[in-house]
This record gives C-alpha cells, sequence and structure tokens, in this order.
C-alpha cells in the first residue's frame, strides 16, 4: 500500500506566495471573482498577510455563484470544504458572519471566505457547491440560528428539536434563560 | 426523522400479505456505535432503505466555554474532544494559538510534541482496530490491541503523569521535559510494535470472511469523498494523497521521513489497510524523532498574561481521525473572541447516509467502525 | 419386575447423564473462557476458587438469583415457554448418545435419525423467544436463526449420509462399530467438512453466530431475557455443543475406539476426541470474524449443497463398483 512519497511540500501553507510581491495573499482569486462577478467581492484581508490565512468576503447573492467558481476554476480548484461555521458580533448591522474555510488539493492553499447576514436573515445554502456542508449548516442553524435557503434538511443537529435557542449567540447567557431549570418534584410532606 | 407509521394495523387484502419496511434505532445505547450515537435505520429485511444520525447526546458547548475561559485554561478541553488521542488534540489547539502570537518553539518542543502525536494516533487507530474487529467478530484481535494500546497509556503517564486525558503540552512548549525514561520505554515500544502490527494482520489481512466482510462494502469515490468534506484515512482510503502533515507540515513533521498510504477502492477493507500502514509510519516517525531528538529548552518565553493580537486564525493539523482544526478569532483581550473546534468525527459522520444506503444492517457496523468516529468530538 | 427394575436402571442412568451433562455444560463456559483468555494473552476467571475453578457455579448461582424480567408488552406465555422449547431438545438428544460402548441411556435403531429431529426443534424455541420478545432486535435475531438453521439443518442431514452409507445404519453404535479399522473421516474427509461447518452454523457459533451478533443485534434473540431464562439459553447453546461434536466425534472419529495399541478405556477416548472438537469449536471462535447474513446463505447453497451431494455420488458410486 505505501506508495513513493509525494513531491515535497515543505512550504507552509502557501507561504510560497511569491517573495517581496507587494500583492496582498489572494489577490489572484479576489480578481478571478470579481471577473465573473463584478462587485461580488466586498473585503479582503489577511491576518498578519500570512498566506493561509487569506480571507474574501463576498456578497451574499454572490456566493454560491463565487464558491462553484472557485470550487472549479483551474486556477483555484477549492474543492474541498474544510469548514463552515458562524461568528456572532451583536452590536453590527450584519451581525452573523458565516465562514468557509475551503481548501484547494491541486494548488495546497487555503482560503477563508466569509458573509455577513443580517439577523433573521437567510443565507444561501452551499450545499450544491460541496456536499459536506449539509452538517455544518444544519450546526450553524443549530447553535446560531442562521437560516440556510435551498439547504435539503434543515433541522437542529446537536441539541434536541425543541431547544429554543440558540446557544452560541454572544447574548446566550453561560446560565439562566435558555438552560432548562429542573424542579424537584415537590415531595408531599408527613399530613399532607 | 421519518415518519413514524401509525401503529394501528392497515387492512390488507387476505390474498398478498403485505410487508412493511422496519425501523430500526441503532443506539444510543448499543454495542457498535462507539458511544452516544443513535442511527435510525429503515429496513426493508435486512436491506438499509434510508440512514440518519441522531448525534449530540455529549454535546458540552465546548466551543460556548472556549469564548469564556483563557487560551491557556481550554487546553485541558482539548483533551475531552478527542479523548481517544488527546495529545493530538492538544497540539491542534496550541499550534493555532501559537500561529495568532506568531511564537517560535523551541526544536526540542516540536520534536516532543511530534513524538507525543503520533502515539496517540498509534492509541488511536488501536483502538479503532480493535473496535472495529469487534464489530465484525473478531474478538482476540480487540484484547490484542488493548494490550499494546495499554503500553501507550504508560507512557503518557511516565510523560505527563496521566493516561487518557493527558494535557500534554503548552503555550509555547511544553510544561517540562520528559523523563529520560520515557524515551528509553518508547524506543523499546518502537522496536517491539511492527512485529505486534503483524500479529493483528495475521488474524485479518488476508482472512477471507474479514475480506468478504469488508471489501466492496461502504465504497466511496474520491470525488464524493471530497464532496463531503471526509478528511483523514477515509479521504486516503479512497486514493487521494492528501495528509496535512506532509501537505503544510507543522511541529517537526518537515524534517521526517514518512509514507502517506492509499487505498484504490475507498472500501472498508482500504481503509483498514491506510490505517494498518499509518500505525507503521507513526512507528517509523517515532523511531526518527527519537534519533534525532535535539537538545536544548521545551519552551519559548511566554508572557505571563496570554493576549494575543485582535485577529483570526485557522489552523488544523492531521488528527487520526481526519483534519482537526480550531478556528480562532480574537478581540485582543484574555479570553478567545470565539473558538471554533472543525472536528473531523463529525463532518465525516456526515457521510454515513450516502456510505450505508443499499447496505445491509452488518454492513452499517462495519461502515460505522471504520469511519472511526469519538463521539466527544463529534458532539463537542 | 423386569420393567420396573429396568424402568428404574433408565432413570437412574437419566439423572446421571442429566446431571453430568448440566455440570459439564456449565464446565464448558469456563473452558471457553479459559482458552479464549489464554489464546487472548490474558488469564480469564481466577478469582473463584482455585484459577477460578468455582466460576461456573457462581455464574450459576448468579443467574438463578437475578430478577427474572418479562418486558411488558411481549407475549408472556410464549416468552416463558420459548426457552424450555430450547434447552428441552437439547437434552432429549443425550438420551441416545453412545458414551462408551456399554454405558448409553438407549438404544434406538434410527438414532442419528433421531438425534438431527430432536435437535431441529430447537429452532422453534429461537422464533417463539424472538417473536415473543416484542422487540426489533430479537426478531431480526430470530428471523436469521431460523432461515439460518433450517438451511444448514439440511447439510447437516446431507453430509451424514455418507458415513451412513458406509456403516449400513442408523444406529450410533453399530456406526461406531463399523469404525474399528479406520475412521470413516479418513473415507469421507468431505463430509467431515461439510459437516463441521453446519455444525457451526447449527450451533450459532462464530463464524455464524449472527443471531446472537452483539454488535449488530445485541443479542439476537436473547436480547430481553435475563436471569434464569436466559440460562437455559445459554445452557441449550453449549448442550448443543456437546451434541455435535458427540455426533461427529461418533460418525467421523470413531466414538469410543481407540486406537489400537493404547490402551485406554472407551469412554476415555471419547472424553479425550470430544474435547478436541470443542476445543476446535473455542479455537474458531477466537480467531474468525463473522459472516454477513447475505454471504452466510450463499456459502450453503452455492458451496455446501453441491459439495455434499457430490460426497453423496461419489461414496454411492464408489460402494457400488468396489464393495
Amino acid at each position: 500500500m505505501p506508495d513513493e512519497a509525494q513531491p515535497d511540500g515543505k512550504e507552509e501553507g502557501g507561504a510560497s506566495a511569491p517573495a517581496g510581491a507587494k500583492a496582498p495573499p489572494a489577490q489572484d482569486l479576489r480578481e478571478l471573482v470579481e471577473r465573473e462577478y463584478a462587485g461580488a467581492v466586498l473585503e479582503q484581508t489577511a491576518y498578519k498577510d500570512l498566506a493561509s490565512e487569506a480571507t474574501l468576503v463576498v456578497r451574499m447573492d454572490a456566493l454560491v455563484q463565487a464558491g462553484a467558481l472557485l470550487r472549479d476554476h483551474p486556477s483555484a480548484r477549492f474543492r474541498l470544504l474544510s469548514d463552515l461555521t458562524a461568528v456572532h458580533y451583536p452590536g453590527d448591522e450584519r451581525p452573523f458572519h458565516v465562514v468557509y474555510h475551503l481548501y484547494s488539493f491541486d494548488h495546497n492553499r487555503r482560503l477563508r471566505l466569509k458573509v455577513k447576514a443580517r439577523d433573521g436573515e437567510q443565507v444561501p445554502s452551499v450545499v450544491p457547491v460541496w456536499g459536506g456542508a449539509n452538517w455544518m449548516e444544519r450546526e450553524v442553524y443549530d447553535l446560531f440560528g442562521v437560516s440556510f435557503k435551498g439547504h435539503p434538511d434543515l433541522r437542529r443537529i446537536l441539541l434536541p428539536e425543541d431547544w429554543g435557542s440558540h446557544p452560541l449567540r454572544k447574548d446566550y447567557p453561560l446560565e439562566g434563560r435558555g438552560e432548562r431549570v429542573y424542579t424537584k418534584p415537590r415531595r408531599k410532606e408527613f399530613g399532607d | 426523522m421519518f415518519e413514524v407509521e401509525s401503529s394501528t394495523r392497515v387492512e390488507r387484502s387476505s390474498v398478498v400479505p403485505g410487508t412493511e419496511e422496519l425501523i430500526i434505532n441503532m443506539g444510543p445505547q448499543h454495542p457498535s456505535t462507539h458511544g452516544v450515537l443513535r442511527v435510525i435505520l429503515r429496513l426493508d429485511g435486512e436491506t438499509v432503505k434510508d440512514c440518519d444520525c441522531d448525534i449530540g447526546f455529549l454535546h458540552r458547548g465546548t466551543e460556548k466555554i472556549g469564548e469564556n475561559i483563557t487560551y491557556t485554561m481550554f487546553i485541558p478541553y482539548t483533551d475531552r474532544l478527542d479523548y481517544i488521542a488527546a495529545p493530538s488534540s492538544n497540539l491542534a489547539w496550541v499550534t493555532a494559538v501559537e500561529k495568532l502570537f506568531g511564537w517560535e518553539i523551541p526544536m526540542r518542543a516540536h520534536y516532543i510534541r511530534t513524538l507525543v502525536a503520533e502515539f496517540s494516533r498509534i492509541s488511536s487507530h488501536l483502538l479503532w482496530l480493535a473496535t472495529h474487529a469487534l464489530d465484525i467478530g473478531a474478538m482476540t484481535v480487540f484484547l490484542w490491541c488493548f494490550r499494546e494500546r495499554e503500553m501507550v497509556l504508560d507512557l503518557f503517564e511516565h510523560a505527563f503523569g496521566a493516561r487518557l486525558t493527558v494535557n500534554a503540552f503548552r503555550l509555547g512548549g511544553l510544561f517540562q521535559d520528559v523523563p529520560q525514561k520515557f524515551l528509553d520505554l518508547s524506543q523499546e515500544f518502537a522496536d517491539l510494535f511492527p512485529g505486534r502490527i503483524g500479529d493483528y494482520e495475521t488474524l485479518l489481512t488476508d482472512n477471507r470472511i474479514w475480506l468478504q466482510r469488508t471489501r466492496g462494502v461502504g465504497v466511496i469515490s474520491a470525488d464524493d469523498a471530497i464532496d463531503l468534506s471526509l478528511t483523514g484515512p477515509i479521504l486516503r482510503g479512497s486514493g487521494v494523497r492528501w495528509d496535512i502533515r506532509r501537505a503544510q507540515p507543522y511541529a517537526a513533521y518537515p524534517y521526517l521521513d514518512f509514507v502517506v498510504p492509499v487505498g484504490e477502492n475507498g472500501d472498508v477493507y482500504d481503509r483498514y489497510l491506510v490505517r494498518i500502514e499509518e500505525m507503521r509510519q507513526s512507528t517509523r516517525i517515532i523511531q526518527q524523532c527519537l534519533a534525532q531528538l535535539p537538545k536544548g529548552p521545551v519552551s519559548c518565553k511566554v508572557p505571563r498574561t496570554i493576549k494575543p493580537p485582535a485577529g483570526e486564525v485557522y489552523h488544523s493539523i492531521e488528527n487520526p481521525k481526519g483534519e482537526f482544526g480550531f478556528y480562532i478569532v480574537s478581540d485582543g483581550s484574555e479570553t478567545p473572541y470565539r473558538v471554533r473546534i472543525r472536528p473531523p468525527s463529525f463532518v465525516n459522520l456526515g457521510g454515513l447516509k450516502k456510505l450505508a444506503l443499499g447496505g445491509l444492517v452488518a454492513d452499517v457496523v462495519a461502515i460505522i467502525g471504520s469511519i472511526d468516529i469519538v463521539l466527544g468530538e463529534c458532539d463537542r | 419386575m423386569g420393567i420396573a427394575v429396568e424402568a428404574v436402571i433408565a432413570l437412574v442412568k437419566i439423572a446421571v447423564v442429566l446431571g453430568v451433562v448440566s455440570l459439564v455444560v456449565a464446565y464448558l463456559t469456563y473452558l471457553e473462557r479459559k482458552i479464549i483468555a489464554h489464546i487472548q494473552q490474558r488469564l480469564g476467571p481466577m478469582r473463584v476458587g482455585w484459577h477460578g475453578l468455582l466460576q461456573p457455579i457462581a455464574d450459576g448461582a448468579k443467574l438463578f438469583l437475578k430478577e427474572d424480567i418479562i418486558p411488558d408488552k411481549a407475549d408472556k406465555v410464549v416468552f416463558v415457554i420459548a426457552p424450555i422449547m430450547v434447552l428441552v431438545p437439547a437434552f432429549v438428544v443425550y438420551s441416545v448418545l453412545p458414551f462408551s460402548s456399554t454405558f448409553y441411556i438407549t438404544q434406538v435403531n434410527i438414532g442419528i435419525f433421531f438425534i438431527l429431529a430432536v435437535s431441529s426443534l430447537g429452532v422453534f424455541g429461537i422464533v417463539m423467544a424472538g417473536w415473543a420478545s416484542n422487540s426489533k432486535y430479537s426478531l431480526l435475531g430470530a428471523l436469521r436463526s431460523a432461515a439460518q438453521m433450517l438451511s444448514y439443518e439440511i447439510f447437516l442431514g446431507f453430509s451424514i449420509i455418507g458415513p451412513l452409507m458406509l456403516a449400513g445404519s442408523l444406529n450410533m453404535q453399530k456406526i461406531v462399530e463399523a469404525q474399528s479399522d479406520v475412521w470413516f473421516v479418513f473415507y469421507q474427509p468431505l463430509a467431515f467438512v461439510v459437516f463441521f461447518i453446519a455444525a457451526l452454523a447449527e450451533t450459532n457459533r462464530v463464524p455464524f453466530d449472527l443471531p446472537e451478533a452483539e454488535t449488530e443485534l445485541v443479542a439476537g434473540f436473547h436480547t430481553e431475557y435475563s436471569g434464569m431464562k436466559f440460562a437455559f439459553f445459554f445452557l441449550a447453546e453449549y448442550a448443543s455443543i456437546m451434541v455435535v461434536s458427540t455426533v461427529a466425534v461418533t460418525l467421523f472419529f470413531g466414538g469410543w475406539q481407540g486406537i489400537g495399541w493404547i490402551p485406554l478405556p472407551g469412554f476415555v477416548w471419547y472424553v479425550l476426541k470430544l474435547g478436541a472438537m470443542i476445543f476446535v469449536f473455542i479455537w474458531i471462535r477466537a480467531t474468525l470474524p463473522r459472516y454477513r447474513y447475505d454471504q452466510l446463505m450463499r456459502l450453503g447453497w452455492k458451496f455446501m449443497f453441491p459439495l455434499v451431494m457430490a460426497n453423496i455420488f461419489l461414496t454411492g458410486l464408489v460402494k457400488f463398483l468396489f464393495l
């Protein structure tokens, strides 16, 4: 079963980005998406300019198309949806940032996509693009209450069906609301 | 969930006896669901027509906890995610946080971390092999595997004082250097273990019944596996040569020589072969770590209060089960703003339906075994 | 008068055989645990008595004292009858087994036929248990068991025809005597292989333990049983192992006949051969994984059935031409 070792991959995730080039990470991907869908990318960031932390914030209505493009285009090929999650920023106008971590086997690089959603707004589901999003979107729906448009089977996944609130929201307290309070059935006292 | 048919008997024609589909609950208390997994199967005879998982019985809100405690305090919680391979979970967390800070870790710490992470891979794969074989009815492999797993747990005890939830690593390196006895015993184990793998293989690899039970069962193509975000040995069993240790190396992996085994058919048997070979490769890595182990400090300078800059990182490692990652959003305070655990078991379990449809009940058991889940990390 | 004496003798024999068999069956579980333990490099029961020798007694006492649970939704009458239906045939069979040339309860002209007929009754008890438990796991286990035992009953039956043709009798004693020169296993190796596989399936042993496959069906047809009723199933299983081992020893290994030059009593030979046979059963349990339901059926009908038929044909041909 063991085979010859695969081509040496000692470059730290994408650290092979052209050194010296001033272009921030994922500039090429931004251009790729913009060429097809003008104005789809709203922001472009990268933590400490690390290539592995390249982030594109995309417009919500362009998410599925941009995702399909990034998956299929030969210079991107982000075929693996590594992770899908959300972050809650209660004060913001668009408090729910849904975060997609993509990985490309062909180019050995990672990309983070983000969409920002209003409270109660439906985010388009990426299940048609990456089948693995099915459970991850259910989890985000379960824990954040972000709903996904076009998801084949949007049910709670970790919490019981009748939980009623979404614990990973920042306004969900560590105790109190949302927790089920166990009340001891009152014991019959002598003489009752 | 499925529509459960009402229990009232439907009036049937007296000529043709009717048949009904059977809905069967596997778990959460079932010998082969490896924890508190509940699988709801709709059966026609013994053929699986539909399959749904009910998870979350072990949900402890670990991500929420992570938002409310400091970076250091979260390390023991990672032990309780993939408790079969606790040092691996520790490693994922500490490397993610170190990426957030941009610290330089001393080489000795890197090597010891790699060594311990590979031990945890062996321990995890041994538990997988034990239970997987037991699920298919091979009982002796179970106890043989536990014999070796016991040795690995003893090693952990020598180095960290605990066997299962070891809390092995600290931010910036290790808490203290490992004792010499640990290294000696590790060497002893690494010399002994390949022979023991051979023992397991004599019982299984060419066993006709084992082949019949695992070959062609739970087949998934490479494209489907990628589409379903399956990672780890399942993906490699389908022929995708992707291992984060090799593709995006961390710790001491860039300096080590090992082979990433892949399968061809993507069935239960290939996943079995991949994991068996991974155990061999882990032993090789351990040998190399012990031979190359550099001298020096085991921790970089860590400030008393750990306050990272604001920002976000995603860092994943090759856990025995697949890609185990942390997505940390920091707002510059002492506690993370958001901790996201990328759980391989959870994502891989999402592929169960695809794998199990059309098979028999006995295949479901083999497939769950071959996915290798641990519910602590699946439910978080 | 003669009849009364014979009846008393028969009763005493029955009591002796029942008592000894029950005890032996109990110790069979001990033997199995010890052998498997050593194959798996552990010690097995060590606490009760010297090297755990009293373990079966303790187990029996425990099972005897355990609360007897009958599920609420179960069909109570059938639920209670089922374990008895399984246990009784398993013990009745002992009435015709030749333990030695002189010690047996009775000689029946159609001894081997009687064994097959009675032991196949056990499947009714299993189906009843599965049905009466009103549990899906039990039902699936019972269905598997019914299909498996009925199929393998056929191969078991056909596989012994070869030796019977050679012996020319259905009487167990006569069959043994017919092997005074050469054991039938040397004349009938194919028949023995099929017989042994079918026997494994008949007794629901690994690799054919699907009816009680604990990792799929929890415990199969006896999922809902506890206490003494569970013990009945357990006893029946081990009693059947003894029976099929005895039949195998009788038909293929010359029963209580020794190897000429070693002077041991017939009974000792019988026990030695039986022990070896049972050891193989246990050894297989420790080694092999479990077949899948459809594979089990395929193995039976596509492989063993033609094999056993060819064996009968060959035996007949050879006998017709040369004897």
